[in-house]
């Protein structure tokens, strides 16, 4: 009846794992239990989950990943205060499996939950505004990939009380992925929660590809389009051609332990390297899939507080190019290792270190365009220099690691878990910092209170280097990666200092917490009547803050690169239209959130062999997909009356805040307290 | 929605007559490896030949009558898609394949 599910997959015997569980089962129930006491779930379901508007599901899809970024860091927590304490003698608080489960878990949900949907988030919310749209090309669709990663996630999160994680590392080499080494359901749950949130993103993809290609405002060439909006593209031009690679390479997986096939097993033909090479064939334009869009942001940034056009754009958007075309040609450096011939690994060596090139550039340009602005140093300028050093520093390093000699001895240390950190920190997760703070009034109608932004960052920044410098030194010291213990006793005070750094870190997260929680409380003092509350460059800064439903009551039309600031010099960015027309828009649907939930229960399901379940799950899929294909109730039109109403509204905030201003020019203004 | 990216496509949709033109060429060119294996007449190597040669014939069969790619303006982005598609196909099945081989060369 229930497959292999029964109550010993419950793990009440490992006292942290169901502390963890007792936890968040508490915490959602206190969640679910506030939105009943207030009466919000009609709200919460007409509003949010069955929404179609880019911009909520975009506030939905950063929900999820700061959700998981706690997560994610509490792996982190775990795997070095083990480090801190296991040396020698002792054994420390985790098993080894239960060690394996979280180094997997941790680079897994870092990756797949958190990366990707931070930047799917900032891609909704910004991109069809900069670009002059009133949605994404495919507004359902958008939803469906919004559940798909969500149901992901479920799983993964659902691993931790019912069964066990893959111990097998985010990466899951095969053989030991086979059935044959990891008979348990951990590997079932990666592959399916892998298999479901990059399907989401596939779809994503193909939804910004030709939202960009094909919804741009009048006069947008392409050569006219925000830095953010073309490192957007890239990104999804990477996600399409890659993201099918891991389909497939997770599909094999399934067909062996499930259907019993010899893929990527090593005996009866089957090859386990293969799996190495598909897994990287999609994992490194992943790396630039998760990368590009925080070169976005830092541009926008960048410019918007230099009040400044950006230096060099076309250099910015050909080197965006030509990393996009490289880093399809750089795979193999991920396993220089593996028994390959010189002629391989030096070909793919060379192609590594010429991606350094185009990145290069783009850092000079970001230096060239604030040399000389005047910058103003808020909150996003900060994580901005912060990625520029650090990044080049882990850019050095990885230049190091192309050279497959030198890889033959970094191979597996603590130098490649500290290099790839030092890209992918200050690379991915400083950028969508600093676009959280840069477009958060954005979405929400109040700026983020900026004192406790900038402390956060120094806890970021200081923490970073005291968690990760010590990895480098030891990794030249020769400790291995992924250790639940170790005997060489010249390791350890390094791991202090790193056990640390990773405390000063989680003290930045805290003081984040505490900056939203402030911002929230004081939202009036913070709020954004204009629409533009940094003097900005770019579209979507024309609308107002959080913007209608609609966007754009009319379409604007487009001159320049930084078009909205060009509107502003012309003195017409805010005219206002002779009369307003009917907007037609996408209606809400729940079909999204079902597919979501019936996909979650389908791979829970075949996780556990629960085999009359996956076949309902899978019917009702297909019964929910007819049924919205059947739906021709698809739009609803918003009067002209209402968005004339909407309209005259902003205008009049707009014009009281004028006021204020004026009247202001003589008094400091009011500093928001912490 | 005005914006609507259907309205703005502009390639042919095709009509009955070419679908079923596409379709019975699919066929025949599905039948015709069948037929080369199934009577054994060709040596090996040749019939691996011209099942190849069959099925690239039925990709552009699929890419002509279904997917409607042709040289004219409106298909440009598709063109130029597919055309990326070639490229980036190249270097995953071609890169896979000397990096297996050169693999296998060393390691057996």
């Amino acid at each position: 009846m229930f497959g292999k599910l029964s109550l010993a997959a419950i793990p009440y015997h490992n006292l942290i794992t169901i502390s963890a569980v007792i936890g968040s089962v508490i915490l959602g129930l206190v969640i679910l239990g506030l939105i009943t006491y207030y009466r919000k779930w009609t709200y919460l379901y007409q509003e949010w989950l069955t929404s179609l508007d880019h911009k909520k599901i975009g506030i939905m899809y950063i929900i999820l990943a700061l959700v998981m970024l706690l997560r994610g860091f509490s792996d982190a927590i775990l795997m070095r205060s083990q480090q801190a304490v296991a040396a020698g003698g002792h054994l420390g608080f985790l098993t080894p499996e239960h060690f394996n489960q979280i180094f997997s878990a941790h680079g897994s949900i870092m990756i797949i939950f958190m990366a990707m949907p931070f930047l799917a988030g900032l891609m909704n919310i910004v991109v069809p505004q900069q670009i002059g749209a009133r949605d994404v090309a495919f507004p359902f669709l958008n939803s469906v990939s919004l559940w798909l990663t969500a149901a992901g996630a479920m799983l993964i999160m659902v691993s931790l009380g019912v069964g066990d994680f893959s111990k097998a590392g985010w990466s899951g080499y095969t053989p030991l992925t086979e059935k044959a080494y990891s008979p348990g359901v951990g590997v079932d749950y990666w592959i399916w929660a892998f298999q479901v949130a990059g399907i989401g993103s596939t779809l994503t993809g193909i939804n910004f590809l030709v939202t960009i290609l094909k919804m741009r405002a009048p006069g947008l060439t392409p050569m006219r389009l925000p830095l953010f909006v073309w490192t957007a593209f890239f990104t999804s031009v990477l996600i399409a051609w890659a993201f099918p690679v891991l389909t497939v390479d997770l599909a094999l997986i399934t067909l062996d332990r499930y259907l019993g096939m010899h893929f990527f097993t090593n005996d009866l033909g089957g090859n386990m390297m293969m799996y190495a090479n598909l897994f990287w064939t999609w994992g490194h334009p992943e790396v630039y899939i998760v990368i590009l869009p925080a070169f976005g942001v830092f541009s926008e940034v960048a410019a918007t507080f230099s009040g400044k056009r950006l230096f060099g754009y076309r250099s910015l958007v050909y080197a965006t190019a030509a990393i996009t075309i490289l880093s399809f040609c750089v795979w193999v450096h991920h396993f220089f290792t593996m028994g390959a011939g010189p002629n391989v690994n030096i070909f793919f060596g060379i192609a590594t270190m010429l991606i350094a090139i185009p990145t290069g550039v783009k850092i000079f340009n970001w230096l060239f365009t604030m040399y000389r602005g005047r910058i103003r140093f808020t909150p996003p300028i900060y994580w901005t220099l912060g990625f520029i050093v650090t990044f080049s520093v882990g850019g050095a390093a990885g230049v190091l690691m192309a050279v497959p000699p030198a890889d033959y001895v970094l191979h597996n240390s603590l130098f490649l878990i500290a290099h790839f950190h030092t890209m992918l920190i200050p690379g991915t997760l400083f950028g969508f910092m600093a676009g959280y703070y840069y477009w958060f009034p954005k979405a929400m109608g109040f700026r983020l209170q900026e004192d406790w932004g900038k402390r956060a960052f120094w806890c970021w920044v200081i923490g970073f280097y005291l968690a990760f410098i010590p990895l480098y030194i030891l990794g030249f010291m020769g400790m291995p990666r992924r250790l639940q213990h170790y005997v060489n006793p010249a390791w350890h005070p390094w791991l202090l200092v790193a056990a640390l750094g990773t405390a000063v870190i989680g003290l930045g997260l805290v003081f984040l917490v505490i900056q939203l929680v402030v911002s929230i409380r004081n939202r009036q003092i913070l709020s954004d009547a204009t629409g533009d509350p940094w003097d900005g460059r770019t579209l979507e800064w024309l609308t107002s803050s959080p913007p209608p439903a609609y966007n754009f009551p009319t379409i604007p039309v487009v001159a320049d690169i930084d078009a909205f600031m060009d509107l502003k010099e012309k003195g017409i960015a805010y005219q206002r239209p002779e009369q307003y027309r009917d907007i037609e828009m996408p209606k809400n649907a729940p079909h999204g959130l079902i597919i979501g939930a019936l996909t979650f229960l389908c791979g829970f399901a075949l996780i556990w062999h629960i085999w009359w379940l996956a076949i309902l799950a899978a019917l009702g899929l297909l019964g929910t997909v007819i049924a919205r294909a059947w739906d021709d109730d698809l739009y609803e039109t918003i009067p002209a009356a209402e968005v004339q109403r909407l309209e005259d509204e902003r205008y009049q905030r707009l014009a009281a805040t004028q006021r204020n201003l004026a009247d202001q020019q003589a008094i400091p203004e009011p500093v928001p307290e912490g | 929605m005005n914006q609507a990216p259907s309205e703005s496509i502009g390639v042919s949709r095709g009509s009955l007559k070419s679908y079923l033109t596409g379709f019975v060429l699919a066929l025949i060119l599905t039948a015709i490896p069948f037929a080369l294996v199934m009577r054994g007449a060709w040596s090996p190597a040749a019939t691996l030949a011209g099942i190849i040669i069959a099925g690239i014939v039925q990709i552009l069969v699929h890419l002509h009558y279904f997917l409607h790619l042709d040289t004219s303006s409106a298909a440009r982005w598709n063109v130029l898609a597919l055309l990326f598609t070639l490229l980036i196909m190249i270097l995953f099945v071609g890169g896979g394949l000397w990096i297996m081989s050169n693999l296998n060369y060393r390691m057996m």
